[in-house]
């Protein structure tokens, strides 16, 4: 049994800021964050923009794709660490929203920045085992900073959604194979009732970051038997622009295999969104035959490791919706003021 | 705080969220949000799907709010003709109304509406922004 992605979908808000606009407000260096980081702006949620009304954008998008009939759906998961409710189901309102009926089983899932990669895993699960037609699988996030803390530099949001189907007809990508790495990290965490998350500074490099995404690599290379010439195209979980750069050096893929998927330099770190945001972006480009690599991380800590390879179908339904970097281009920038009050620190 | 009940904004989650509102089996007229009576006398009608395309017919910024918008001041409502023919009152998302031009193409997109205070029920609906 294999699986596909049979419709993917892309959604980023309109608004930015400027790495530099918050720097003023700080008095810090805009040229140390900036080329530290790699980030120069970042996305911004609209005033009526949550992570239900992202998930939904990106889904009716992989519908437009899919064109399958979403009552034939049988399982919607979306993951976040900013879903609107601590108790209601984002899935729930989704499913809704896109008029997938109520025959599907549903859940909202939560890894740090992995937690919609992890829902595809789980869709794959039931794809292949023959329990379900089809399956959404979601990630998206508006995640969260505390202000003046360094994550607010890069803490953005957007998110993507894939469909994934069992029939090989209908496969715009097929999914080879994936695999994950996972251990008890504190890097990075929020608590039950705390408005912004804390982190363990440098601790979130070597011993989190790094050390889960090679070893998801390493694992998945070996699984398959594939070396890093063997790939077109490379997505590393974006945290910042100079982790998933070093990663991928440390693992012998060149910048024109990672470069398109290389989103955060441009809208931040989408946090769930993230790494499939950038598998959205590289399927709004390859061509027939590509194969990708795609690996995730999630503090607290893991990494799931997916390997795709195109197919030809792509390329008549890439154009039914619109692209990543539609989102991309389309922008307003806000004054820190403004941006506090879309972010909810200021009413 | 106003907070109008969860339950009856439910039962309206189906024509709020995908914008489904009903036509005239007699006349062929639509309607959103539904009718149940068309004025050529017909009272059976055919759920309609809305394309949610269509053009801003006219606008206007609101600063003063209702206590549950306050929150969102400056924002646009106004008045969308659907291509399919039924005028809808609703916000106008990721504008300015200085950005703004009568007869542009709007399309529909799913926004939150409000929430009902800190604790409450969050709720959710079709709202217009610029087609780009």
């Amino acid at each position: 049994m294999t699986a596909g992605i049979v419709g993917y979908g892309a959604y980023i808000p309109k608004y930015r800021i400027k790495a530099e606009t918050i720097a003023r407000v700080w008095g810090a260096d805009t040229r140390r964050i900036v080329d530290g980081l790699g980030i120069q702006e970042k996305s911004v949620p609209g005033k009526d923009e949550d992570t239900a009304t992202i998930a939904v954008e990106a889904a009716r998008n992989a519908l437009a794709r899919a064109l399958i009939n979403p009552k034939d759906l049988g399982a919607i998961y979306v993951g976040s660490e900013s879903h609107p409710y601590a108790v209601k189901p984002t899935a729930g309102i989704v499913g809704e929203a896109i008029g997938a009926g109520n025959h599907y089983t549903a859940a909202d899932t939560e890894f740090a920045c992995k937690a919609g990669t992890a829902a595809l895993q789980m869709c794959m699960g039931l794809v292949q085992s023959g329990m379900i037609k089809y399956g959404l699988a979601i990630g998206a996030d508006t995640s969260q900073a505390a202000p003046g803390d360094a994550l607010e530099y890069s803490a953005a949001a957007g998110g993507a959604a894939f469909i994934v189907g069992s029939q090989e007809s209908e496969w715009l990508a097929e999914i080879k194979d994936t695999c994950s790495f996972t251990s008890d990290t504190p890097d990075f965490w929020r608590r039950g009732l705390s408005p912004h998350p804390r982190h363990a500074g440098r601790f979130t490099g070597e011993p989190a970051y790094f050390k889960h995404v090679l070893q998801a690599t390493k694992a998945m290379l070996d699984k398959t038997h594939l070396q890093p010439t063997d790939f077109d195209y490379a997505v590393f979980h974006m945290p910042n622009a100079k982790f998933p750069i070093a990663a991928a050096a440390k693992l012998g893929f060149k910048p024109e295999q990672y470069k398109d998927g290389l989103l955060v330099t441009a809208i931040g770190n989408t946090y769930s969104g993230c790494s499939p945001l950038g598998l959205t972006k590289v399927l709004d480009k390859a061509r027939p035959g590509a194969r990708i690599l795609v690996v995730s991380y999630g503090s607290g800590s893991g990494s799931d490791a997916f390997v795709l390879e195109v197919k030809p179908l792509i390329e008549e339904r890439r154009g039914l919706a619109r692209r990543t970097e539609d989102y991309m281009k389309r922008k307003t920038y806000l004054e820190y003021a403004q941006y506090s009050k879309h972010m909810e620190e200021i009413h | 705080m106003f907070e109008e009940s969860a339950v009856i904004r439910w039962r309206k989650y189906t024509d709020r969220y995908r914008l489904i509102g009903n036509a005239c089996k007699a006349c062929g007229e639509t309607y959103y949000p539904a009718k149940e009576q068309c004025p050529c006398g017909g009272k059976e009608f055919a759920a309609q799907q809305f394309s949610g395309k269509g053009r801003l017919l006219t606008f206007t910024e609101v600063k003063a709010a209702p206590e549950v918008f306050e929150s969102k001041t400056p924002y646009v409502i106004g008045i969308v003709k659907l291509d399919e023919g039924p005028k809808v009152g609703a916000q106008i998302c990721d504008a300015n109304a200085g950005d703004l031009k009568i007869g542009q193409r709007v399309e529909a997109v799913f926004r939150k509406f409000y929430a009902s205070g800190e604790t409450g029920v969050l709720h959710y609906g079709t709202k217009f922004r610029p087609v780009f």
